[in-house]
């Protein structure tokens, strides 16, 4: 069931997880420097939950913001109405983004169609959204919702201190990776990667395509939502255009891609790489002339696309990336 | 209760518009039948030709109309440009990857407009923007009717093109056929090149006409880029003709909705078509089934 080699994995990642656990403790870091922490650790959270989709299933969704939109909003929303505690609202989100993500996926994978028609509908499904909730008072409309400030604890998951949320996300990715590390070596795993190398082939040797490419939308899209609640919860404030955004999807599938699609842990070396390298260029760029540092962005983008198609960890051997043919 | 009239002033506003977006999506669909790329840099050509028809006004005094034929060149070698340079090496590469290739082309056209030009709405005065013709009851601006003449002979002309021509017999084959068209000996790699830079030239031709009546602003493209996807999925992935009845289709629709409702929700009725067309169509208003 595990791949040979795993314990070194398991080894280079526990060390990286420890001395991320250890970082807070040790040193004293400023709350800006947190916050990028926190960032990156979000980021890489939403980039492992699109992976699972987009990389191993191969079904690359353009609407992922659609799904942290729905946890972002529902978990808040329900809170401010009837004070439903973030964490109930937090699960509910994520039920309701999977059932959006079957419907989704149902549209486009439905008389067998494939490949660019779930790309269409899933961008046009989030746009959807985003015009929904900016036009729909009673959910806040464009100026988006405030949470509310009650006390600080655990339970409503509310903190003055930065500390707490960076645990919170770090804890949520540690288990994000540990659940694509499971996916990746077993059966689903390896359903879902045939799909994607072939599906004519996968449906030929008994694999129930259409199920299982519902299932991969439906996880996605609840582990999409998860961190939607939380990015809600961090920053206290959600409006239609951060979280339903056409960039925000686009920001959810860059680091996959830069970092290596279709593995465990090029989602995760993506954000940590590309996050801040963007951040400071945000810094030194961003004050003199608007609009600079994306430009610079955005041709780091090309720049990728044509001179490291395979992202970060295809630079590194052929053993951990995967075969991407069409 | 709604008037006649209002309705019909819908109807003609909607399929001026209309006709635009036939013009813009009929680019992008090609582009995507024939090289199977999702352009979503089309926005941005859109929005860069837009900009050339509002600056050769402002500064030389240029009629929009008449820069149709400075500007279409212009953005056949832009698109030419675009291909040889950042399309053709990533032509083999997964298609997430072209995708994204051609969104880093977007966030860099985009913010290169921004810090250029501002995020500023401009408009621009011409001494014929508010003259109407009347066609009984119903009021039609002109810069809007001869948009509206352009852009449909335009369209039609291209669809002659394809149908009619050589060049137009080897586009079509390129796009069935790749390896086929190889054989028969059409140079497939020209054929891609030709096509892409078609492609940005219809927003050589949308982008002025758009530009007499509409706002001009460094994201005006996103608008466009997303009403043409529903058309293109509308029509039929690379149909040419579907994009072109897709397009009248879904101006209508969001004019005529607007009338029932508030005018910033209408866009979500472009995308109710798109979903009922999914459910229903889902190879389109003109496609066949495939299996």
């Amino acid at each position: 069931m595990m791949g040979r080699g795993n314990w070194k994995f398991f080894l280079g990642l526990s060390g990286a997880l420890l001395l991320l656990i250890l970082l807070p403790l040790t040193f004293k870091i400023s709350s800006y420097s947190l916050h990028i922490f926190i960032m990156v650790l979000y980021f890489s959270y939403l980039s492992s939950a699109w992976n699972l989709l987009g990389g191993f299933a191969g079904q690359h969704s353009i609407g992922h913001s659609a799904f942290v939109g729905l946890g972002a909003y529902t978990s808040t929303f329900l809170f401010l109405q009837i004070g439903l505690n973030p964490w109930i609202g937090m699960v509910l989100g994520a039920i309701l983004a999977s059932l959006a993500g079957l419907f989704i996926g149902f549209l486009s994978f439905h008389y067998r169609l494939r490949g660019l028609y779930f790309v269409l509908v899933t961008i046009a499904f989030a746009e959807i959204l985003a015009i929904l909730f900016s036009n729909i008072r009673f959910l806040g409309g464009a100026s988006g919702l405030v949470v509310p400030l009650k006390e600080e604890s655990l339970w409503l998951f509310q903190f003055r201190s930065k500390v707490p949320y960076y645990y919170i996300i770090l804890t949520m990715l540690a288990l994000n990776i540990f659940f694509c590390y499971w996916v990746r070596w077993t059966r689903l795993g390896y359903y879902l990667m045939a799909i994607r190398e072939n599906e004519d082939a996968a449906r030929a040797m008994g694999i129930r395509v259409m199920d299982y490419k519902l299932l991969a939308t439906a996880l996605s899209a609840f582990l999409s939502a998860l961190g939607g609640t939380f990015y809600a919860q961090y920053t206290y404030f959600i409006d239609p255009l951060t979280v339903f955004g056409f960039g925000l999807s686009i920001e959810i599938l860059i680091y996959p891609i830069v970092g290596g699609v279709g593995t465990v842990l090029g989602p995760v070396i993506g954000t940590f790489v590309l996050y801040p390298f963007a951040e400071l260029i945000r810094t030194l760029l961003g004050a003199r002339t608007a609009g600079i540092h994306l430009m610079v962005y955005g041709a780091i983008l090309v720049a990728i696309m044509i001179l490291a198609p395979r992202g970060i960890v295809g630079l590194f051997g052929k053993r951990f990336s995967p075969k991407k043919e069409k | 209760m709604v008037s006649l009239d209002l309705f019909l002033q819908a109807v003609v506003y909607g399929l001026i518009m209309g006709s635009i977006y036939a013009l813009t999506s009929s680019g992008l669909t090609l582009i995507l039948g024939v090289l199977k790329i999702i352009n979503v840099s089309h926005g941005e050509f859109l929005m860069l030709s837009m900009y050339a028809a509002y600056y050769l006004f402002q500064g030389f005094q240029i009629d929009p109309f008449l820069a149709t034929f400075l500007i279409l060149p212009i953005l056949f070698f832009f698109g030419a440009f675009t291909f040889y340079f950042f399309i053709r090496p990533i032509l083999k590469a997964p298609e997430i990857n072209q995708i994204l290739l051609t969104i880093g082309i977007s966030i860099f056209l985009q913010n290169l407009a921004l810090a250029l030009f501002t995020a500023d709405f401009r408009t621009l005065e011409l001494s014929y923007s508010q003259k109407t013709l009347a066609l009984g009851k119903i009021s039609i601006g002109v810069p809007h009717f001869a948009a509206f003449m352009i852009s449909i002979s335009v369209t039609m002309g291209f669809y002659w093109v394809l149908k009619n021509t050589d060049l137009g017999r080897s586009i079509r084959a390129a796009a069935q056929n790749r390896e086929a068209a190889i054989l028969f000996g059409i140079n497939v790699d020209r054929i891609y090149l030709i096509t892409f830079s078609l492609g940005a030239a219809c927003l050589g031709v949308a982008g002025p006409l758009l530009a007499t009546f509409y706002y001009v602003t460094p994201t005006v493209g996103t608008v466009f880029l997303l009403t043409s996807f529903v058309v293109v999925i509308l029509g039929g992935m690379g149909n040419f003709l579907g994009a072109f009845f897709g397009g009248l289709l879904i101006g209508l629709t969001e004019s005529v909705g607007a009338i029932f409702m508030p005018g910033s929700l209408s866009p979500v009725l472009t995308f109710v078509v798109l979903i009922v067309i999914l459910l229903l169509k889902p190879e389109g208003l003109f496609g066949k089934r495939r299996r």
